[in-house]
This record gives structure tokens, sequence and C-alpha cells, in this order.
């Protein structure tokens, strides 16, 4: 199937645009639990799919929105290469929009960057139903604004995304992933320890009681760093990385709420009870915990982090960390310069648009 | 230059100015507002000096609340406000407004903090690129977009342009390295975007900020991310007969599923500058060198290197040289690295182009470059970052000669269409300014343009800061429109346009 759905669905917004009708943009339906509960018609983008640009030896894919993640990762595989920030699926049908457009990226994020790094242009429906295109498909762009960047994590509320182009990189040629047991304050210390040294880690955990290590790279990197570092080798590594990016893992199935706190790496171990499981050197802290919202936030605040409710199952809560007035105030006119009368997933990133 | 018309009305009168210069005294000491002619001549340009315009003040504030309080005079009395870092801008961006104020950052030269633990560095916005290198070295860790003009432009301007480097096909731009900004807005407002964590929560202002050209706020603190500096780097010379297989070659390392930290090319006029400026032993005479460097652990380089050097030769480099040691690593980038001002010795001025290509197009671009050069009878030096596609071609001119600079914009302007056409873009990373305000009528639609005053008006009303520039009026494009398709479907690019 390689639909090209663009002046249907810019239809269908200018016709809600004309009822004030509000659209919930659905790709997979694989995130429906990621942000605020979604309100309005279904504005449905998973036809429009499809690889439209591939040369890997330009390092760039350009791909429509409604494509299956898992088809963009196969057809990269095929020539060796790969979506550098290994971004998580939460379920079968999940897109390269819905991807993009929740900013989603897994274990490789602190080592190789996030979604937002590797996007070069979008093209998008905007609140007016007006169908533009930024950026492209260049490493270097910074004619006009970095609308296409701004999309990222932006959860659909400032435009229905269409198409997508990504830098995308060779596959290494080796990687291997390291076991130790360390406490989590110890493994804060080690996983900044190496990241300030020129060691090829490319992810890196700590489940409570052990410190997880994956080196990629050139074989003789990987056999020096694996001498630096210690720790036992782990049988089929890339299982492993994979349930920890799909919260398969175990440390996941301990009950509700999820909170994702997002932090300095080397910040120490946090004064709030619950259950903590680390990635992206420490940047990146899921936490099992029934502290009040208010004072985890307190908490991961004064560290100069922000703490999202990633799982819930109180749909209605604040989902993504509040932002100062004058922040909010701000955004408020980002999103209304995009979608002057809030159609587009309104509320979902905050209530207030 | 017809470009410099497209600025605010203004009804601005001398008593205006006495109240103004009053409103700033009382802001700032009397010596950091200029306003005598004399003090405001070196303001008058930024690295593009052929766009130049005396600003009515000029402003040098140290503090952050000086720069609220001058944003909050500016703003109630309706006043443009250009900000300046170094002024080595090569697009005309910190190009004065002739009834504004000129905001230069220049004394904001502090390093204010290092965090070794999470390796980041939180700096003023008029700290020089390299400084901050130099500050953390001994630490073992580096700031990695490394502009050519890296020993004088200020990190603040780096944001304003997202500046790359020839490190950046490995490490990214200044949008990849940068964490968190303090932003004073056009009403004189403190905010911050970004985090010291790895993102921050809702839209992602940091990325937005980063290449707006001083149009959305002004930047008054940078954190920046530190890398660790590379257990070893080497760098490969390839030498090339011919242009187009350099041009293979440039594609068939990253082909061979290496990231070269650095792939850099030169032609034949730009070797020769480079050589006689800098004396570093290029090949004087190929038709072409690329600049390939590997860096990471020591067994990682040697092996990348073996790479890359089959990968030159099969390619039909006629010579691959690799540093003997890291002196000579230095001098062959130091070669590059001075192409600019060693080009600018072989005329009496250049202008230096911007577009980015997708790669495989490199050889049929180069080639058209070279018939206008022929056509416009206007020699072009071409010195590029080769890896990601960016080009700068430098066309010499003398602009004393009647009509020659006219001719040259010509030129250039031509060589931007080409790259938009094979479906580039008019700016890889000098930016828009004032220079390319009529490409981007080529790059982009009405409908986008648009969307793009929406967003600055978000954050800027009125259209004080920086007015005129980076994005051109739907009325100015309209102009120009009946001589332009969009999105590179000009059906005969043989035609004239202009
Ligand atoms: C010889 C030479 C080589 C160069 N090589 C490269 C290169 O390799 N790569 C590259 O990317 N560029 C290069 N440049 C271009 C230039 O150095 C960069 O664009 C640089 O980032 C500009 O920094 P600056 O401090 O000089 O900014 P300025 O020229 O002072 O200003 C540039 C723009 O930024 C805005 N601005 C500056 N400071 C602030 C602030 N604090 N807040 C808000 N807006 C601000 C200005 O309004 C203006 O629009 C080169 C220039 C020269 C002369």
């Amino acid at each position: 199937m390689h639909n090209d759905l663009t002046s249907q669905l810019a239809a269908q917004v200018r016709d809600a645009l004309a009822r004030a009708a509000p659209l919930r943009i659905v790709g997979g339906g694989t995130k429906p639990f990621l942000g605020r509960e979604g309100a309005g018609e279904a504005l449905e983008v998973s036809g429009h799919r499809g690889i439209v640009n591939y040369h890997p030896a330009e390092l760039v894919l350009s791909a429509r929105a409604g494509t299956p993640l898992a088809e963009v990762e196969a057809v990269l595989a095929e020539q060796g290469q790969m979506l550098p920030f290994e971004p998580p699926h939460y379920g079968d049908r999940a897109t390269l929009g819905g991807t993009i457009a929740c900013g989603l990226s897994g274990p490789a994020r602190a080592y190789r960057g996030a979604a937002r790094d590797f996007v070069l242009g979008v093209s998008l429906i905007n609140g007016r139903g007006e169908a533009l295109r930024f950026g492209g498909e260049v490493m270097k762009n910074v004619a006009g604004y970095d609308v296409s960047r701004l999309q990222v994590g932006a959860m659909g509320t400032l435009g229905v995304l269409l198409d997508i182009s990504l830098k995308v990189l060779p596959c290494t040629a080796r990687q291997l992933t390291l076991v130790q047991e360390r406490d989590a304050q110890e493994s804060i210390t080690l996983m900044n320890e190496w990241a300030g040294r020129p060691l090829p880690l490319s992810a890196t955990c700590h489940d409570g009681a052990r410190l997880y290590v994956r080196l990629s790279g050139a074989e003789s990197a990987i056999n020096a760093a694996h001498q630096r570092i210690g720790g036992e080798l782990l049988n089929d590594g890339a299982a492993f990385w994979r349930r920890v990016s799909e919260q398969q893992h175990d440390f996941f199935q301990q009950g509700r709420p999820l909170w994702r706190m997002s932090l300095p790496a080397a910040t120490p171990v946090l004064d709030v009870a619950g259950l903590c499981f680390m990635e992206w050197g420490g940047a990146q802290r899921w936490m099992v915990s029934d502290v009040p919202a208010e004072q985890l936030r307190r908490v991961v605040t004064e560290h100069g982090g922000h703490a999202t409710l990633f799982r819930a199952d109180e749909q209605s809560a604040v989902r993504f960390h509040p932002l100062p007035a004058a922040l909010l105030a701000l955004q408020a006119r980002v999103k209304a310069a995009f979608d002057p009368k809030g159609i587009l997933n309104p509320g979902r990133l905050y209530a207030e648009f | 230059m017809s470009v410099i018309e497209d600025v605010l009305e203004s009804n601005a009168t001398s008593n205006d100015k006495l109240a103004l210069l009053d409103a700033l005294r009382a802001i700032v000491p009397e010596q950091a507002v200029l306003h005598e002619e004399e003090d405001l001549r070196p303001y008058e340009c930024d690295g593009l000096s052929a766009y130049r315009r005396l600003p009515w003040v000029v402003v040098l504030p140290e503090r952050v609340e000086q720069v609220q309080a001058i944003m909050r005079v500016c703003h109630q009395r309706n006043i443009p406000v250009v900000a300046r870092g170094a002024g080595t801008g090569l697009s005309g961006g910190a190009l004065p407004h002739e009834h504004g104020v000129l905001l230069s950052l220049a004394k904001f030269t502090s390093i204010l903090n290092i965090d070794v633990a999470n390796r980041s560095a939180r700096v003023q916005p008029g700290v020089r690129n390299l400084a901050i290198s130099q500050a953390v070295a001994s630490l073992g860790l580096y700031y990695a977009p490394d502009p050519s003009s890296q020993i004088a432009c200020s990190i603040g301007g780096n944001v304003a342009e997202n500046s790359g480097g020839v490190h950046c096909l490995k490490y990214g731009l200044t949008v990849h390295n940068v964490l968190k900004l303090d932003i004073v807005t056009v009403e004189g407002e403190l905010i911050t975007v970004g985090s010291d964590a790895l993102d921050s929560a809702g839209y992602d202002l940091l990325a937005l900020f980063n290449g707006s050209e001083g149009m959305l706020g002004v930047i008054v603190e940078v954190t920046v991310k530190l890398l660790p500096i590379p257990e070893r780097a080497q760098v490969l010379l390839g030498v090339f007969d011919d242009v187009e297989k350099a041009g293979t070659a440039v594609g068939e390392i990253i082909a061979a599923g290496i990231i070269p930290a650095g792939l850099e090319m030169m032609d034949t006029l730009a070797i020769q500058a480079a050589e006689d400026f800098a004396h570093v032993g290029y090949p004087v005479g190929a038709a072409a060198i690329l600049l390939c460097e590997v860096d990471g652990t020591n067994e990682e380089v040697s092996e990348h290197v073996m790479h890359v050097r089959e990968v030159l030769c099969a390619c039909g480099a006629t010579e691959v040289r690799t540093a003997r040691d890291e002196q000579e690593r230095i001098m062959m980038w130091k070669g590059r690295k001075s192409a600019f001002p060693a080009v600018g010795r072989l005329a009496p001025d250049y202008y230096c182009m911007d577009g980015t290509i997708p790669r495989r197009h490199l050889a049929q671009v180069l080639k058209r470059i070279n018939e206008l050069s022929r056509e416009y009878n206007l020699p072009v030096a071409n010195v590029f970052h080769a890896g990601d596609g960016n080009l700068h071609p430098l066309i010499l001119y003398d602009a004393n000669q009647p009509g020659e600079l006219a001719r040259t914009e010509e030129m250039g302007g031509k060589i931007l269409e080409l790259c938009v056409q094979v479906g580039g873009t008019i700016t890889g990373e000098h930016g828009v300014g004032m220079e390319k305000i009529d490409q981007m009528c080529v790059q982009f639609a009405q409908a986008e343009l648009g969307q793009f005053h929406a967003l600055k008006a978000a954050f800027d009303p009125r259209g004080l800061l920086n007015p005129g520039k980076a994005v051109p009026t739907l009325h100015r494009c309209a102009e120009l429109g009946a001589m332009h398709v969009h999105h590179g479907q000009l059906p005969f690019p043989e035609l004239e346009r202009f």
C-alpha cells in the first residue's frame, strides 16, 4: 500500500475547521495512554503510508507519516542502516508519524541523539488546512525557522504530519552488552565518568541492582572498552534492550502510576519513595511511585529536570510537567500560530491548548 | 542595493533619538551607549561587507537585567532591535537598522560554570566558540561544532545561525550540541528554553531558537554539551585529477559504513590559494582534494584509515597521504580552515555562497557552477563541507568595477536556485539574513512563508526584532513571484529569471 492521502486529509481538516470541530489524530493507535486524553473526531492517518525516498549513501530516508515503524526499520536494515534514536514502538501498529509526534527515543538516546536530532524535514497540514513543507532531505538547512524539529514531541497539536525526512546511520560493526552488580548511586557515578571518556557507549541502564552497558563500534574499540569497563557478557543483549525500550522488562510490570523523570544525568539518587529504573546514563529515570504528583515534581524541578506521568489509570491528570506562566503563554501563542481555532488534538499536551 | 529598502517604516525624529539616548543611559553607563557616526562605523556591517548601514544607536550592556531594561525601553517606544555577537555572520543578519538599536552582546564574555559530571558548560552569549573548548581541554572535553570562524565568532551568534563546522558530519550542528538557553523576549521578559536534562516539557522551543537569526528573542545565556576528546584523530588527504571522482569518493566512504569526523573538499583554485597562504604542502595543480578525518579509539582509527585509503584509491585518487603526526594533521586542517581568507587574497572581494544539496548531485552542480563562472566571467573557488553536501562556492569579484557586484549577486542567486532545483536548500549554515531574502521566495511557497510570519508574531507581534531579515514579506515575493516556480519545479532552468 503506497497511498498519498494529502488532499483528502487536508479536506478533512478544512471541513473540521469550518465546523470548529476538534480532531483527534490517530496513527497506529498504540500510544493513547501518552499525554492527556484526546477528544474529538478521529482523523485516521495510517492510510497515508509508504517510503517516499531512500538513498542509503545519502543517509536520508523520507516516508509518509502512516508508514509502520517496523517497515521503516526493515527497509533500513536491508541496507545495513538504522534509526539512530532507536524509538520504542509500544505496539505492532506503531507508525513513523506517531513516533515523531510523541518525540520518543530509545536506549541509544544519550549517546547518539534523540528523535528531534535526526529530523531533517517534514510536511504537515496546519490548523488552517494548508499542506506545508519545511526543511528537506539535506543534512544542513537553516532556511526559515526550524518548524520540522518543533513538531517532534508536539503530540500533533501543531499539525497533522504527512511526510518525514530523517537522517539515518549505518549499523555499527559490532555490539555487546556487559552487566555488573552495582547500586544505583555507584552506577550514576560510573555511567557519567565513562561518558566523559572516549568510549564506544551506546546504551546504559540500571535495574535497581545491576548496571548494564552496551558498547557499539569497531571490533577493536569494543574489546578495548570491555577491558576498561569490566562486567560479564550478557547473552542476547539485543533482546534485553528491546524489552527495556518497549517497557516489557519486569520492572514495568509492577503497577501504576509510571513516571518518567528527565534529569541532568549525574543527579544523585532522588529522595522519592518508589521503584526506580534508570536509563540514558541517569538522564531518564522511570519510577513506579505513589508519592503525590506535586511533591514528586517539586523534587525533580529542584534538580533541574521535569517529570511526565507516563502511564496512569487516571486519564484526566496533568501528564506533562506544568510550565512557568510566561512559557505556557508563549507556547499557547505558538499553538495558535499553527492552529488558530484549536482543532488539532486540543488538550492532548496541556489542558490550556 | 534594493534589499535594504525592505525595513520597518519609521517616522523617528531626532527628538526621539535624544529621548532614547537618555533612557538607555539610565540603564547602562554613558560610554556603553554609542551614537556618534565614528563610533557607529565599526557596526555598519557583519562579515558580508557588501551590505552596510549605520545603526541609530549602539548599546553595549553587560548584565542580563540591563538587556531586559533595554528591551523594555525599546518595546515601549516601538524601536527595532538588532542583536549582534561578534559580527562574523555572512548573510547580513546583524546588519543594523537605521532607526533602531544595535544591541551588542560583546561584553558578555564569561564562562559561568563548567559541570564536569554532566559534561556541560554554562556560558554567556559573547563567549567565543573556541574559548569554550580551550577552557575545558584540560578536562579531556571539548565543544564539537567548529565553524572556521571559531576564533572570533560568539556562541550566541552560533545559536542564532545554527552554525556548523568541519566536524558536523559526525557530531552535529549547534542545535545538536546546545542544552539550554536563557532568552530575553521582545517585552524584556526572561525565559528559559531547554534544560540541563536531555529534553524539556512542552514544545521544543530550544530547537526553534537555533537558527532563528535574532528574530525571536535575545539569547543571554547558553548551556552547551561537552564531548570527550577522541583518543585519536587521523586525517587522510586524497588527491584527484577530476572533481567528479572526488565527489564519488565522498559517497563511497559513507556507503562503506564509515562516518568520518570531517569530510571536506577543495578545488584547484582553492587549493592554490590555501597553499600560497598557509604553506601546508597541498598538491598545487590537482583538480580536487578530499580531507577525510576519522576519529575514535586508537585501534578503530587504524582500521578506518586503512578502509578509507582503499576507498579513495578505488575511486581513482592519484595519491593518498596520511598525516605522520599531530603537527602534520593540524597543518592539513590549517589550509582548509584558512581557505576563506586565502581565497580573499586572490581578488579585491569575494562572495561566499552556502547552498546545500543531496550529495548525489555534487558533480552535476559543480559542473554547472563552472559553466556559470564562465558565462559571467567571474572566477569561482570551491571549498566546502562535502560530507554533508554543503557547498561554499566563493565568487571572486571587484566591487570597484561598475556593475560587478550586481553581476556577482545575480550569479550567486542562480547558484542558490540550482541548489533548490536539485532538492537542496539556499543556506546550510550561514543563514538567510538580508542576503538571501529573495531566494526564500524560491525555496518556500506563500503559505509556508505565512506560517513563518505567524510563528514570528507569537514571539514578536510588532516585528521589532531584526526587522526585514530571514523571512521575506509576502508582498516582496509576490513582486518577484511572476518569475519563480516553487519547489524546484523550474520548467526552463536555462531561462533568464532575474
Ligand atoms: C572566515 C569565516 C568563516 C566562517 N566559517 C563558518 C563555518 O565554517 N560554519 C558556519 O556555520 N559559519 C561560518 N561563518 C559564519 C559566522 O561565523 C557564523 O554565522 C557565526 O555563528 C556568527 O556568529 P557571530 O557571533 O559573529 O554573530 P553575528 O554575525 O554578530 O550575528 C549573526 C546573527 O545572529 C544574531 N545574533 C547574534 N548574537 C545573538 C544573540 N545573543 N541573541 C540573538 N541573536 C543573536 C544576529 O542578530 C544575526 O542575525 C564564517 C564566517 C567567516 C567570516
